[in-house]
This record gives C-alpha cells, sequence and structure tokens, in this order.
C-alpha cells in the first residue's frame, strides 16, 4: 500500500506508544507488589518477598479463589450447552424471530452489568424467594456467559457448511452417530475458545456479583474489592494483584496454541 | 438402542422438532428468565418504598420517573454519564484505530500474531487490578500523581475497554483485501482520501462493535469512579447507593432503565450496520 514514510512512522509510533501505556501500569503493580514500603512509595526504598508469602498464607484470598473456580467451571459448562444449542438453531434453520435470538445473546453484555445484577437479583429475592448464594451466582454468570460461546460456535459453523455431516448421513450414519463422530470433532477447537472466554469472563465478573451473592460468597474480585481501601491490606491486594497479571498468561498460551490449530 | 434409533430418526425426518429442541433452553433461559427479570424490574421501577416501614409498595406510580427527570442531582449525573461513556467510546477510537492499522495492514504476518497476543493478554489481567493499578499510578504519592476525580476516572475506563476497541476493529481491518487499498492507490488517492472513502466505510461495522463495549461497560460502571474517581458519581453510584444506603429498589429500577434505553437505542440503531456479528 502505498502510504508516505510519515504515515508509517506515525502509525507505528502510535502502536508502540499504545502498547506502552497499556502495560506500564501492570508492571508497576507487579513491581510494588515486590516493593518493601508498605505505602507504595515511589521510587522504592527497596525489595521484599514478604507480601508475597503474606498472601500465600491468607486464607482469605485462598477461599475466594476457590469460590472463583467453581463460579467459573460451572457457569462455562452452562454457557457451552445453551450457546452451542443457540448457535446451531441460529446458522442451521430460518425461522421468524432468528435475528432476535442474536440480539437476546448479546443483550446481557451490552446491558451494564449493574442492570443485570439487580434485576437478577430482585427476581431471586423478591420474586422466587431463592436464598442468594454460590448457585446464584453461577446462573448470573451463565447468562453473560454464553455470547462468547454462541459467537464461537457460529463462525465455526459458518465456516464449515454441512457437506461432512450430509456425507455422514449418506454413509448411513443417524443423527448422533454424526453429531458425535463429525460434528463435535470439528467443533472442538471452537468450543475450547470460548470455554475460555466464558471462563476468563466469569472470573474477572464483579458487578453482577456484587448482586447476586449472598452475605458468605466471595469470589476473588469481591475480595480484592473488599480489601482495596483497606490500607493495612494494600501490600496483599497487589500481591494478588500482580499474581493475576502473571497468570494471565496461561489461558493466552493456550488460546494460541489453539488457533494455531485452527490454521493447520 | 431401538429407542435412540428411532429418536435419531425421528429428529431426522422432523426439521422443526430439531429447532425447538435447539431452542428451548436458550431461550428458556435467556428470553424467559433473563428477559422476565428485565420485565419484573421494570415493573417494579413503578412502585414505591414505605419511607417508614422501608416495605415495597405495589401501587403504581409515576412519581420515581417524576424525580428522576425534575431533581436536578439525577439529571446531571445521568448526562455526566453519557458524557463519560461517550468520551471513554471518542478516546478509544482514537488510539485504537492507528494501532489496529499498524497491527492489521503493516505488520509481518508473524509480528501480527504477536502483536495480537501483546493486545489480548491484558484482557485477561483482572478488571478490578487494572482499575487498582490507576489508582496506585494517580494516588498523590504515586508515579503520575494526578489524583482522582472525573478526569481520571474517563482515563481509567479509556484505558480498561481500549483492548476491546482494538480487537473489532484489527479483525475488521484485516478482513480488508489489500487489494482495495491498492486500487484506491492506483487511481490515484493518497492516504487520507483512501482512509476516507474505502478504510473507513469498511471498517465501521467494527468500530461500532468496538463502540457497543466501550460505551456500554462505561455506561454502567460505578466500581471505577469508586476507586479513582474521588467524590464524582454516575448513574452506576445512584443505582447502587439506592439498592444499599437508601434501600429503595423502585427508585434504583427507575434510574436503572437510562442506561437500558440509552443502550436499546444504542443497539438498535446500529443492527443495521452488521456489527452485532461483529462483536
Amino acid at each position: 500500500m502505498n502510504l508516505s514514510r510519515t504515515a508509517r512512522t506515525g502509525l507505528w509510533a502510535a502502536l508502540a506508544a499504545g502498547l506502552g501505556v497499556i502495560y506500564v501500569p501492570l508492571l508497576v503493580v507487579v513491581l510494588n507488589s515486590f516493593n518493601a514500603d508498605r505505602t507504595f512509595g515511589w521510587p522504592p526504598p527497596g525489595f521484599t518477598l514478604k507480601w508475597w508469602s503474606a498472601a500465600w498464607r491468607s486464607s482469605g484470598v485462598r477461599d475466594a479463589l476457590w469460590t472463583s473456580v467453581q463460579a467459573g467451571l460451572v457457569a462455562t459448562a452452562i454457557a457451552l450447552t445453551l450457546g452451542t444449542m443457540a448457535a446451531f438453531a441460529v446458522q442451521r434453520y430460518r425461522f421468524f424471530g432468528r435475528d432476535t435470538v442474536s440480539l437476546l445473546i448479546v443483550l446481557p453484555i451490552a446491558l451494564p452489568g449493574i442492570v443485570t445484577g439487580i434485576a437478577l437479583s430482585n427476581t431471586f429475592r423478591a420474586v422466587l424467594g431463592i436464598e442468594l448464594g454460590l448457585m446464584t451466582v453461577i446462573i448470573g454468570h451463565a447468562t453473560f456467559c454464553v455470547v462468547t460461546v454462541y459467537n464461537n460456535v457460529l463462525a465455526r459453523l459458518r465456516r464449515l457448511g454441512m457437506s461432512a455431516e450430509e456425507a455422514s448421513a449418506d454413509l448411513g450414519a443417524d443423527t448422533f452417530t454424526t453429531f458425535r463422530l463429525v460434528t463435535f470433532p470439528m467443533m472442538r477447537s471452537a468450543l475450547l475458545a470460548g470455554g475460555l472466554l466464558a471462563f476468563a469472563l466469569s472470573f474477572d465478573e464483579i458487578i453482577v456479583t456484587t448482586f447476586t451473592s449472598g452475605a458468605g460468597v466471595r469470589t476473588l474480585p469481591i475480595w480484592i474489592f473488599e480489601n482495596l481501601f483497606r490500607p493495612n491490606q494494600a501490600p496483599v491486594v497487589n500481591v494478588v494483584a500482580a499474581a493475576l497479571i502473571v497468570l494471565s498468561v496461561i489461558p493466552i498460551y493456550l488460546a494460541q496454541r489453539l488457533t494455531g490449530q485452527d490454521s493447520r | 438402542m431401538s429407542l435412540k434409533r428411532s429418536a435419531a430418526a425421528t429428529l431426522h425426518r422432523h426439521g422443526r422438532l430439531r429447532l425447538s429442541l435447539l431452542l428451548s433452553a436458550p431461550l428458556a433461559w435467556l428470553g424467559i428468565a433473563y428477559l422476565g427479570s428485565l420485565a419484573a424490574l421494570f415493573v417494579t421501577a413503578f412502585w414505591t418504598t414505605d419511607s417508614f416501614t422501608g416495605d415495597l409498595v405495589k401501587a403504581f406510580t409515576w412519581d420515581n420517573f417524576r424525580d428522576l427527570v425534575t431533581i436536578d442531582v439525577y439529571r446531571t449525573v445521568a448526562l455526566r454519564s453519557v458524557w463519560v461513556a461517550a468520551a471513554v467510546t471518542v478516546i478509544d477510537l482514537i488510539i485504537a484505530f492507528p494501532m489496529a492499522f499498524a497491527m492489521a495492514k503493516l505488520a509481518s504476518p508473524r509480528a501480527q500474531r504477536w502483536l495480537v497476543i501483546l493486545v489480548l493478554t491484558p484482557l485477561w489481567a483482572s478488571y478490578l487490578v487494572k482499575a487498582y493499578a490507576w489508582r496506585v499510578l494517580l494516588s498523590s504519592d504515586g508515579l503520575l500523581g494526578w489524583g482522582y476525580g472525573l478526569g481520571a476516572t474517563v482515563l481509567t475506563l479509556s484505558y480498561l475497554w481500549l483492548p476491546y476497541m482494538i480487537l473489532p476493529i484489527y479483525a475488521g481491518l484485516e478482513r480488508l483485501p489489500d487489494s482495495l487499498l491498492e486500487a484506491a492507490g492506483d487511481l490515484g488517492a493518497r492516504g487520507w482520501r483512501t482512509f476516507r472513502t474505502v478504510v473507513w466505510p469498511l471498517a465501521f461495522p467494527a468500530v461500532v462493535a468496538g463502540s457497543i463495549f466501550t460505551f456500554s461497560l462505561s455506561l454502567g460502571d460505578y466500581i471505577t469512579v469508586k476507586i479513582v474517581g474521588g467524590k464524582s458519581q454516575l448513574i452506576g453510584n445512584v443505582v447502587y447507593d439506592n439498592i444499599g444506603a437508601a434501600n429503595n429498589l423502585p427508585f434504583a429500577a427507575a434510574v436503572a432503565t437510562v442506561p437500558v434505553i440509552v443502550m436499546l437505542l444504542y443497539l438498535t440503531a446500529v443492527r443495521r450496520t452488521g456489527a452485532l456479528e461483529n462483536l
């Protein structure tokens, strides 16, 4: 493409600057987790590992982490089921209100979290009379996680077409056998990618969680938020934050492996 | 086994049955439970609470909406929230577009892969962690030390949602064939004219897809404001405070309809651009 030299340099500079802005705050958090100064004075007077060991011993952190993992796994399982079903329906059939289904699935993530949060909490407590707890958190999370699976599966179905499944049927396989041997294997990486996104969305969510979790249920984001304004907890909060930044490399690595598989 | 066989045969013959089975669970969950919850919340907005006992008074009234429109504070907060969401969207667009363009059209395929990873990675780092990072940076003895307030909120929200703007635009630009850009060049168009007449119109659905995220995520936010906003209030805070401290769910519900209406107008307006399929 015929871009002037200045335009090229400008665009590269914008990219570099943008990435710099994205990473500097995260680096500061990681560095601060070793900052010997309790109030994160800058520049750090010295470096220490004691906040990391304090965070490791904190039972509040461990319990919250376990709650988050449970909520994320179950919500992801539900989202995988519902998202796949809806994607098949929308991609493989023509029916009245088909466009509305897409809109309906995007809605929980397009509407502000606080609206979804209070609407669900109101239904649980006032309409259904259910006690808020881990179960209600999971229902809330699953609601806005469906979209990630739906979009991934829909994109895959669009690309695949029907021919492999028709061939399978012609060879005598029934509906279930075709799904097990043909459709599902072709969908696997799309399901993994969608599921990974759903888990990440759930793991990070705080607003819907705030309104749908009962008194005793504390996910990791809720724990962080509760302790954010307590000065004596600041170093431990910072370590949890740093750990989450470092751990976020894992899903990225997995997601890359998946897309690598697809391109082969 | 024969039951399974006959089920498979029935499903194979009756496409409509297959469709209803596929749609049943998603529609029950999102269509009935979720939309039902939104409807129930909307109904609540027309009720009131007894100021003495705090109980719900289930009698129809426009009072909450009248308060919302006539009391200055709420109008100011609502307008401020829309303004903040719009500002965040514009800032993100200005930062994201050149970045996405450089990624999609200037970088080599190998570099592209790495750049996408670089942009994606912070998405997986917790939202709270990033808001918190800015709290530390902006605090008076932090690295930047600019202090907290509405400006800090816009800055932090723009930072938080930037990848949500970069990725759809990048995907949109990547799909845009290079040959179109070359054709524009061959026909004598310079960089700016190519951008205005070829790149921008074709990338527009992707831009809108990104803006749905940045706009909606900013519109409902009350956490970032609490972390870096100092004393500033956005519409989310009004909803939150009315549920918590004030125990006035009906009024909170009425306030919550504001972002819903704004978002529904937005979604309806952009549905034709095909942006929803770009999410």
